[in-house]
């Protein structure tokens, strides 16, 4: 049994569907990976995934009959969201997947949560790996990574505006490059 | 079930084994993906400094390295992606759960269906939904059909770089006797979306066994040709011994997965180590070696199409005696109703055109879903908030893991052995920017 409330900045343990969810203190993520790679034998960083819950909970549309902005989830008749979801008790999530090399292939995912134009620290000194996987969540999701060594973005072009994968960033509507509107 | 072992020294601790390649570590101190021109080396030392890509047949795509050489010597090295990037993360969470599932498959296009899998997977567990034994053993099937199809593309196009040419023509032969199998099946012969959450999306054809089994009798022949083509060959393993080395260390410390922690002598194998679907129940050995240079990479995909073949007779012995079996979970508010339905019950209509409009529910929560793709971990991270589209998804992408060593293997590299490297890591860039 591993012994989760001794990682520094322990704040809750989760299980959901057979999978353990671990959430710490943003202040002390680094020490707390460093804990779960160095006394609990957690040497592969598998994912780095950040998550948007801006609106969260909130009045959820789909599909594509009926109006333009889409189908009230929670009219009757409908298939959508007829129980509201816990509500998040920050915007964003930031989530660690690890996995130890080695009998059971125990998997933990480390979870911080933070607000807009907070900063995270970096873990590369911790798990090398991080590097790109850091850099993509930055890319994307726009959450800053304190101390990577070159943060910068990685997927999109140097000079694109805005991080696409938030909930505030439209589909569509981006200039098409080289089109004569441009 | 036992893992070969080449080595000859003392066993360390399971799964790493074998003796290391070098000692200490190689990954670039200041950034890890990133190979610096070393401090001793000033402009007068004639650097040139060279883009590799992205419009090069060798890189597999749209990879672009920036390489600075001292002559022939690789002395720095940056890789720039995202030339491939279409945002599927975002387009999926406009789609509803069920159009969502033909995304996975264009994101990675050689190994489509272990991806296809890890989305199917990641839905299936939140909705908590049982998938008859038949889907379990087809989708097996035809992930390992996939995983010799994807190696076989690794094994004709990084020869051909190498210029080995008669390679090529020989794995797409194989390649295209897959191809037709997959159409037999699905009617597509790449991006098949036959998995569905609950199952799969039709019967298996009746002339598909047959059809099957040609195949799995003849791979051992073929592969053993392969192996007269390449591995006599001095030239190839000139080109490939010794080159592009990763140590164990430093293969789980950049988060690699699959065949290159294979060949760097890591002895894990989430089909043995964390099993799902039926690989718990199918005899199979997982090839390791220890060398960690391309080499080691080309044999680890060498030995795989063998034990693939071999599950593939063993899925193929049990699906023949599953004949009539339901293929797909019987649960009308995730799955269609059979077509024939349609013209005569009116419930099966109203559900149909439920799932095809709105979609279907999913319970709140978020998992994390790992599979043994051809080229690794893939993995699948999936919020869902309650509603007929997920929150968030993302995959974790084996090739964006695996392209994050090219500056560690690249150490002491010639500007040839470059392009053996980054075929022997085996990255399809769909896959890496997504």
């Amino acid at each position: 049994m591993i012994e989760f409330s001794k990682i520094p900045g322990f704040v809750e343990k989760r299980e959901a569907l057979g999978e353990t969810t671990v959430v710490v203190e943003r202040a002390s993520l680094r020490a707390a990976c460093t804990h779960l790679r160095d006394e609990l034998g957690f040497n592969v960083l598998v994912d780095v995934v950040a998550t948007d819950y801006l609106n969260w909970s909130g009045k959820g549309v789909a599909g594509y009959i009926g109006t333009a902005s889409g189908r009230d989830l929670n009219l009757p008749m409908t298939q959508g969201l007829q129980a509201l979801p816990e509500p998040k008790p920050y915007r964003f999530s930031v989530s660690y997947h690890l996995l130890a090399l080695r009998h059971g292939a125990p998997r933990l995912r480390l979870q911080t949560w933070l607000d807009d134009g907070e900063p995270v620290d970096s873990v590369v000194s911790v798990w090398p790996a991080a590097d790109w996987f850091e850099r993509e969540q930055y890319d994307l999701m726009g959450i800053r990574f304190d101390g990577h060594p070159n943060l910068e973005r990685l997927l999109l072009e140097d000079d694109w505006e805005g991080h696409p994968l938030r909930k505030d960033y439209p589909i569509g509507g981006e200039p098409v490059r080289f089109s004569p509107a441009e | 079930m036992s893992a070969t072992v080449q080595h000859t020294g003392v066993t360390r601790r399971w799964p790493i084994v074998g003796e290391p390649p070098y000692e200490g570590s190689r990954i670039p101190a200041r950034v890890p993906t990133v190979l610096d021109v070393p401090a001793g080396i000033t402009p007068m030392d004639d650097i040139l400094q060279v883009n590799f890509g992205p419009n090069h047949p060798s890189t597999h795509g749209v990879l672009r390295l920036i390489v600075d050489l001292d002559g022939e010597l690789v002395v720095g090295l940056s890789a720039v992606i995202g030339y491939l990037h279409t945002g599927f993360e975002k387009n999926m969470e406009q789609k509803t759960w069920w159009k969502a599932i033909t995304y996975p498959e264009r994101i990675d296009y050689v190994g489509y269906q272990n991806n296809e899998l890890t989305f199917v997977l990641a839905i299936e567990k939140l909705l908590e939904l049982e998938v008859p034994e038949k889907a379990t053993w087809m989708r097996m099937l035809l992930c390992e059909l996939n995983r010799i199809h994807s190696h076989l593309v690794f094994l004709g196009t990084s020869a051909l770089e190498l210029g080995a040419i008669s390679m090529f023509w020989y794995c797409f032969r194989e390649r295209e006797t897959i191809l037709d199998l997959f159409e037999l099946v699905a009617g597509q012969r790449m991006h098949t979306r036959y998995f569905q959450a609950g199952g799969i999306a039709e019967d298996i054809p009746s002339g598909f066994y047959p059809e099957a089994r040609k195949l799995v009798e003849w791979m051992p022949h073929a592969l053993d040709d392969y192996l007269q083509l390449l591995d006599k060959n001095q030239i190839w393993e000139e080109r490939t011994q010794g080159v592009g080395l990763l140590s164990a260390e430093d293969a789980i410390a950049l988060g690699q997965s699959g065949p290159v922690l294979r060949a760097s002598g890591v002895d894990w194998d989430l089909r043995r180590d964390a099993p799902y679907l039926a690989y718990d129940q199918v005899d199979f050995r997982v090839p390791v070696y220890t060398a960690g240079d391309v080499y080691a990479r080309y044999r680890v995909r060498m030995d795989e199409m063998a034990e693939s073949t071999k599950i593939v007779r063993q899925c193929l012995d049990r699906l023949e005696r599953m004949e009539g079996q339901p293929w797909i979970a019987d649960d009308r508010k995730v799955v269609l109703p059979p077509r024939e339905e349609l013209h005569t019950s009116m419930e099966s209509l109203i559900h149909h055109f439920k799932i095809v409009t709105e979609g279907y529910r999913v319970p709140a929560g978020e998992v994390y879903v790992a599979i043994e793709s051809p080229r690794g971990e893939s993995g699948c991270y999936v919020v869902s908030d309650g509603g007929p589209k997920p929150w968030r998804v993302h995959f974790r992408a084996p090739s964006f893991a695996a392209l994050q060593a090219t500056a560690t293997c690249s150490q002491n590299a010639l500007i040839a052995d470059l392009i053996a490297i980054v075929g022997s890591l085996d990255a399809v860039m769909g896959d890496t920017d997504r």
